[in-house]
């Protein structure tokens, strides 16, 4: 009945990611052609040796024409696939159940979304006909639910909830101040980010993801393959993807700090790999920063801090890049923006930077040289209370 | 056995357009005292939804007229959406009399003759719109009355009536047009006064009353010369006159005489009788004489009109108004249209969209908005009955101000409402301050235009501040 997980069956042998930005001068063909070019290169493969293809896009293209075209592939299966804004580690998940399944040798995970040529503000979805009954409330909007339903329940006071939230920001600012793949490489000051304009109940201008186009890619291959193309490959040790009933909207029993999705794919994760104590066993994680309390909230649903108490741990500097458990070494969302597609391949990107020591000096983490040697990535997409929620683990050694 | 008037209500909204705003604005003296204002959000199918619900009490009505001068559709039909949102029975019919400030009379007059069969519902609902500066614009106002009649149980009978009509021109206006035009006053006045007289003479007679026998007299019309003229000279005890609400509520054009009439039975002691006098295209007068049942109707009867209009927020800026007004063109968001609800969708959800229907799972109780056909909470699945929550208060879980999505009238304020006795749903608030919004705000439903979109409004519920209560 659970998921029995593939625990230490796939390797990831070769990732790229473009630089992530108002990328004016590329289209989708060109964003997924740079990260096809750079993900071969690292694995030692020509595109012509993928056996297949599972391309992450939410609105970028439809199809696997998509990037059979571009890369003018010759007649391989490309499956096109969205699940909100855990699309690109969804194709990530379905290309190593591909190669664990003994259907394909090799095969390429890829995400690509391209959102600044809409010329509007925010993320622009298309939806089906409707009965006009759908709140037409912003993203924003729907996640700032939680900072006054958190506070509220743990006695944070406003003032004190928005210097957590603040601090979020800056953390995560700061990480992608030198990341040179970041949309946004400038620390924010604590005053400019707490003072900055409001866009939905607490949260302001900065308390938001920005909007970006990029793409990233992984390559995968079963483990007993992995050392034919690099002495290096990082070991999936855990993929879970849970859908929920969208039960927080219409249930009185949600109280809106938490994300029960969350809760469970990371129950499942850790099962899957043998984790029982995250906090001490991860060197990192990546997770979904679209807007400060959905960090903060995260760090309780994924058994970093316990429930009440993440407010303070991020105060205290615990989930900073050289804190006890670095939380978006990357930058995360605050710095990358989000191209919906690409963003969870741009987390394994991270956790193949640093689980293989390749981060440059001045933003490898110490806890990897400590001897850590897992990563999590996270990914949520929908709204508190009706979300998709993504956990995956990776390792750089195999399980004894 | 009594027919008449078995139940009414009125509905005046939020807004107080303070005519000191529009004197600021333009430059010019503006008169004193506010005038009502329909929101963004608000138009006359709104309107007389909320009117409707007020109007409860005895047998659901087999007869709904509805009748404005403003209609939001053309060819189509707009009682039927206000027949769904009241959630009345598929027999029942939906009738628009629309156009002329006349047809709310005829509305009021279709429904007496209907109801001595069988309960008929009349909504006369008004948005009084007209150009910026201009007398329309300054006294005007918006609202709605609505009075179901019903064969027995009458609190007001009908004691009689009549009417005189002449083919004249006072005020008219072009279809698509924001303003009326009206000939010179004193012609108006000159041949009002005699048409007015008439059907006030004609109606006496039938009701066998004497003018001094009375103890209220409602004049109502947008001829304010002549309204005044015609008061004066009916030989009524001054003291019945019935206050006329122009320096709260403003003209309320259609729907004064209703709104006015509710505000005397509102106030009214059984056995009492009541002339109502409509000058509109010539004029309609009716006399009424209130029952033993009075005292029960009026304790059914939703807020009253003196308490709506002392109500309101009073602080409504002029440059909002002519924006909610279109009169105003301002930048729009960066962001897509909103998109027009598709008529299939909406027909399968009707139920759900104008009724608010939640479903209740027949096996564990738990309430699902909107409603679904599986059980949240036991799975069941095809276990469920309707559930109408329209009139089912809530307490407000959680909130948040969103300055980012689409409105003529920023911010949105967003909040999650847990219902009374069960079921949670997710929605805009409105005639609310953003500021004044809490955790465990107590609110009610209710109805409104959420947006129009390539010419389809969109018609759904909103949460509303329950007055006196937070």
């Amino acid at each position: 009945m659970a998921s029995k997980g593939i625990r230490d069956r796939v390797a990831i042998v070769g990732m790229g990611c473009t630089p992530f930005g108002e990328r004016w001068d590329k289209g989708v063909e060109d964003l997924l052609t740079d990260a096809t070019k750079d993900t071969v290169a690292s694995a030692g493969v020509d595109v012509g040796d993928i056996d297949a293809f599972w391309l992450g896009t939410m609105a970028s293209g439809v199809s696997g024409i998509t990037l059979s075209k571009p890369l003018k592939l010759d007649y391989k299966p490309v499956s096109r696939l969205e699940n909100f804004c855990a699309t690109g580690s969804e194709a990530f998940r379905n290309a190593c159940y591909a190669v664990a399944s003994g259907a394909y040798d090799l095969a390429m995970a890829i995400g690509v979304e391209k959102l600044k040529d809409s010329g509007y503000s925010g993320l622009v979805g298309v939806r089906p006909v409707g009965d006009g009954t759908d709140p037409g409330l912003s993203s924003p909007a729907a996640f700032s639910f939680l900072a006054p339903a958190y506070a509220h329940k743990y006695g944070v006071d406003p003032d004190e909830m928005k210097d957590v939230l603040t601090r979020i920001a800056w953390k995560n600012h700061r990480n992608g101040a030198v990341n040179p793949r970041a949309q946004f490489r400038k620390e924010v000051s604590l005053e400019t980010i707490k003072g900055s304009p409001l866009v939905a109940g607490q949260l302001g201008v900065f308390d938001c993801s920005g909007v970006s186009d990029g793409s990233a890619a992984a390559i995968v291959c079963r483990v007993e393959d992995a050392h034919r193309y690099t002495d290096k490959p990082l070991y999936v040790k855990a993929l879970s993807f849970v859908a929920g009933p969208a039960a927080g909207p219409i249930d009185p029993g949600y109280d809106y700090t938490t994300f029960p999705e969350v809760v469970r794919s990371a129950e499942d994760a850790y099962r899957q790999a043998g984790i029982t104590d995250p906090r001490a066993e991860l060197a990192m994680a990546e997770v979904h920063d679209c807007f400060t309390p959905t960090e903060l909230v995260l760090m309780e649903d994924l058994g970093f801090a316990e429930r009440g108490t993440a407010w303070k741990e991020v105060l205290a500097g615990t989930f900073d890049r050289d804190g006890e458990l670095p939380v978006n070494p990357d930058g995360g969302l605050k710095s990358f923006g989000h191209p919906i597609g690409a963003s969870g391949l741009r987390m394994l990107f991270e956790c193949w930077l640093q689980l293989r020591h390749e981060a440059p000096p001045e933003r490898q983490i110490a806890s990897v040289d400590a001897g850590r040697k897992l990563g999590l990535t996270h990914n949520l997409g929908g709204a508190p209370g009706e979300c998709v929620s993504f956990v995956g683990v990776v390792g750089n050694e195999l399980s004894a | 056995m009594t027919a008449g008037i078995v139940a009414w209500g009125t509905y005046l909204p939020y807004w107080r357009l303070d005519r000191k705003a529009i004197g600021l604005a333009l430059g010019s003296p503006a008169g004193r005292g506010t005038r009502t204002v329909a929101s963004y959000d608000e138009d006359t199918t709104t309107m007389a939804v909320e009117a409707g619900r007020r109007a409860r009490g005895g047998a659901a009505p087999a007869d709904l007229f509805v009748s404005t001068p403003a209609p939001p559709y053309l060819d189509k039909t707009n009682a039927t959406a206000v027949h769904a949102a009241l959630g009345l029975p598929q027999s029942c019919t939906a009738f628009d009399l629309n156009g002329s400030v006349r047809s709310g009379w005829a509305a009021l007059y279709a429904a007496a003759l209907a109801g001595a069969r069988r309960p008929a519902l009349a909504i006369v609902s008004e948005l009084r719109t007209g150009l910026a500066g201009g007398p329309d614009e300054r006294d005007g106002g918006d609202g709605a009355a609505a009075f179901l009649f019903a064969p027995e149980g009458a609190a007001a009978e009908v004691m009689g009536g009549a009417s005189a009509s002449e083919e004249f021109l006072d005020r008219w206006r072009v279809p698509g047009d924001v303003d009326s035009h009206i000939w010179e006053e004193r012609f108006g006045e000159d041949v009002y006064v005699p048409l007015a007289q008439a059907a006030f003479t004609d109606a006496l007679k039938e009701a066998r009353v004497s003018a001094d026998a009375l103890d209220h007299l409602v004049v109502a019309g947008l001829h304010t010369r002549a309204v005044k003229a015609v008061a004066g000279r009916l030989g009524v005890r001054p003291e019945a006159l019935a206050p006329d609400l122009t320096t709260t509520v403003g003209n309320l054009g259609a729907a004064q005489a209703g709104v006015k009439l509710a505000d005397v039975l509102e106030r009214a002691t059984p056995g009492q009788v009541i002339a109502v006098l409509s000058v509109a295209d010539g004029a309609d007068a009716v006399v009424l004489r209130t029952t033993a049942a009075l005292a029960a109707a009026q304790a059914a009867a939703g807020p009253s009109v003196a308490a709506q209009a002392a109500g309101g927020r009073t602080d409504l800026p002029y440059a909002t108004f002519l924006t909610w007004r279109g009169q105003l063109h301002r930048e729009p968001p960066r962001r897509p249209d909103p998109e027009r609800p598709g008529a299939p969708v909406t027909h399968r959800a009707e139920l759900w969209k104008y009724g608010f229907n939640a479903s209740r799972c027949l096996v564990c109780g738990f309430r699902h908005l909107p409603p679904t056909r599986v059980c949240l909470s036991c799975h069941a699945i095809d276990q469920m009955e309707a559930e109408r929550l329209a009139d089912v208060e809530g307490t407000v879980a959680t909130f948040t101000i969103d300055r980012l999505a689409f409105s003529l009238s920023p911010p949105v304020i967003g909040v999650v409402v847990d219902f009374d006795g069960g079921g949670r749903y997710r929605c805009e608030m409105t005639d609310a301050d953003p500021d004044a919004v809490r955790i465990g705000m107590r609110v009610g439903m209710t109805f409104r235009r959420i947006y129009t979109a390539q010419g389809v409004h969109n018609y759904f519920w909103k949460a509303k501040p329950i007055e006196g209560t937070n």
